[in-house]
């Protein structure tokens, strides 16, 4: 236990940063529950939602959609051989919900009141929506992640009822995330009039939706290569190599109808207009779409450890600042102030980012994430076509 | 009771800001500016008259037909009253700020240095208007140029005095239309946008939008909740026949 705590303590460049960012994050914190808002922010009457909305939540559940994807993948299409990488990424958004919260409890007016929604309905609210999605699509990914718990603490007999319901609740998880995801994008639908015509769209929740599931596989495949090289886990680097493929299918839908949208709408003289939103709604489509989807397509670039995790990154880059441009960018258009984070902002940010990344840590070393799931449902048999059978028969 | 509103008449309006100290007085208002013309709108400031070139126009909450702030807000801290007035209710507000971003007409304001912070706008005096009162700023306008009233009687008036002086009046009622229509009116000498005002609004009420996208939440989570559950149950009998046929191919292969 000594030399646990000795490790913990022992001071390397990364734990020196995230300690500084928690102590600014917290004395943020104080200052917002203090001052007001108007203490730590630069959001104004004309600008009431900023990098908070922008990153904290709207990127936040976006990263958070490897979750459900990979559910779908392993339990409803039953491609078994996912499995291992399963835990960390049902962890990642079990995590990045909890942060959204979070992130929500400091950026609401009235945290206070959070539970409001509960019983005070407004079904024609997409925010209504959203908060009873969060709500519930956070207990599920609890409940998704509590083997992982219950297995380090041996409660057998939970164990088991958790898992006689996986199904059920992988189902009810990928609906929920489904609205939720594309709810963030419906939330944008009411303001045909403020937004930029380049974000604005009818289709927003669907571009919403794609896109997160999208980052979700880009976020596997990070998360993968940093823990091989952080605990020396060596992950399934084939498996996690096909999720490359599965990025390359969703970002060139989500590319195609994007400039559909573009075109049946007329507004593809936009893309030629001499436009600081024209140039961030380029750089967001060449970053996040483009350059990956071209990478990923060389199967040398995929198979390459390096390759694929700079695949990802980019396909991450572009998806943040996709969710900046439409909250940020697209709003800034019309409105008659503008509008940058302050530097308490940007510590918030930071400050849940690295609580992410150390509680991650934490959850990585003190509970079974990565060991093989002891679990009995068998998982072993791959579906074999006939085929298969024919070749087998043969040798 | 019926739908009230307010008719301003632009070309009668003198700026002399008496609906704005009215407004002040009877909200309990700080004083914010000396001049009333040099003031916006604020969670001290209810209403104000803008200078634009020759003509003054007020800026306040439309109280539309269809708010969309009513729309937006997730725990209906928002409530369009029976009078037409769009009123909010404090204890019911999570601070979303929702409703600030959805206005099409950039309204509400937000007491963001307070820790209880409210979401602050013209309530139509509501209490004043529920007792048969004019609102004060109505009450207080010397020439005419707020005139308050039921909404059918406000919109046959401006109709009659566009008809009567053509050329005095702009030929269109701001507000008759505008996202489905709000309880200010307005009525201009020159084209709105000249005023500052945004004539590219729809016609169609904002909630719309979003009722489409949140109409079609049964229909996805039925469809969607048995599509899974039928993929589920095919690729897990694929897999459980493949598991039998591998198993008695086993079997056979001991058996030769």
């Amino acid at each position: 236990m000594n030399s646990n705590i000795e490790r913990l303590l022992k001071p390397t460049f990364w734990k020196v940063v995230a300690t500084i960012i928690i102590i600014l994050g917290l004395y943020t914190i104080y200052l917002r529950f203090t001052g007001g808002l108007a203490a730590v922010t630069n959001l104004s009457d004309h600008f009431p939602w900023g990098l908070w909305i922008g990153f904290d939540i709207l990127c936040g559940v976006g990263m958070a959609a490897g979750g459900f994807t990979l559910c779908a993948v392993v339990y409803i299409f039953n491609i078994k051989k996912f499995k291992p990488i399963i835990r960390p990424t049902i962890l990642t958004a079990f995590l990045g919900y909890l942060l959204v919260i979070f992130a929500l409890l400091i950026d609401l007016g009235r945290p206070w009141a959070i539970w409001h929604a509960i019983i005070m309905w407004n079904p024609n609210s997409v925010m209504f929506e959203v908060a009873w999605c969060v709500m519930l699509y956070t207990t599920v990914l609890f409940l998704e992640f509590s083997p992982v718990i219950l297995e380090r603490f041996k409660a057998e007999r939970l164990l088991k009822i958790i898992r006689g319901i996986t199904i059920p609740l992988v189902v009810l998880g990928i609906l929920l995330s489904t609205l939720h995801q594309s709810s963030l994008g419906a939330l944008y639908l009411i303001a045909p009039t403020k937004m930029h015509p380049l974000w604005y769209s009818t289709n927003l929740p669907w571009f919403f939706y794609l896109s997160a599931i999208g980052v979700g596989c880009a976020m596997i495949i990070f998360e993968s290569y940093l823990s091989a090289k952080a605990f020396k886990k060596n992950l399934e680097f084939e498996l996690v190599s096909e999720v490359g493929r599965w990025i390359i299918v969703v970002m060139s839908a989500y590319l195609t109808w994007r400039f559909m949208d573009l075109l049946l709408n007329d507004k593809l003289n936009l893309l030629f207009e001499k436009s600081f939103e024209t140039l961030l709604f380029w750089l967001e489509i060449i970053i996040g779409v483009i350059v990956p989807v071209i990478l990923l397509s060389k199967q040398k670039i995929r198979l390459n450890r390096v390759g694929l995790f700079v695949s990802a990154c980019f396909v991450i880059g572009g998806f943040l600042l996709n969710r900046l441009n439409v909250s940020v960018t697209s709003l800034q258009s019309t409105t008659i102030v503008s509008y940058f984070p302050s530097v308490y902002e940007i510590i918030i940010t930071l400050f849940i980012v690295t609580l992410g990344v150390v509680i991650f840590n934490l959850a990585v070393q003190y509970l079974p994430v990565f060991e093989k799931s002891k679990e009995t449902i068998p998982i072993e048999f791959e579906i074999l076509t006939d085929e298969d059978f024919k070749t087998e028969a043969a040798k | 009771m019926n739908k009230k509103a307010f008719l301003i008449d632009i070309t009668e309006c003198v700026g002399c800001g008496a609906c704005y100290e009215a407004c002040k007085e009877q909200n309990n208002l700080p004083e914010t500016s000396d001049d009333p013309l040099k003031d916006s709108l604020s969670d001290k400031t209810y209403t104000i008259v803008e200078q634009r070139g020759d003509y003054f126009v007020r800026n306040m909450c439309k109280h539309c037909e269809y708010p969309t702030c009513v729309s937006v807000c997730p725990v209906g801290a928002f409530t369009k009253t029976e009078i037409g007035a769009v009123i909010y209710d404090e204890s019911k507000c999570l601070g979303c700020r929702y409703c600030m971003q959805a206005c099409p007409f950039q309204i509400p304001r937000y007491e963001w240095g307070s820790l209880k912070p409210r979401v602050q706008k013209c309530i139509m005096c509501y209490d004043r208007v529920k007792e048969g009162n004019l609102p004060a700023c109505a009450e207080a306008c010397p020439t005419g140029a707020t005139l308050f009233g039921d909404r059918d009687e406000m919109i046959a008036l401006a109709k009659q005095k566009i008809a009567e002086e053509p050329e005095k009046y702009y030929s269109h009622i701001y507000g008759l239309e505008e996202v489905g229509g709000t309880s200010v009116l307005y009525l201009s000498p020159v084209p709105f946008e000249e005023l500052g005002f945004n004539t590219k609004l729809p016609a169609t009420a904002l909630p719309n939008f979003t009722h489409e996208a949140l109409s079609k939440i049964p229909t996805l989570v039925t469809v969607g909740g048995v599509l899974l559950t039928g993929f589920y149950w095919l690729t897990n009998r694929k897999n459980e026949i493949a598991k039998e046929k591998y198993s008695s191919q086993q079997k056979q292969r001991g058996e030769e």
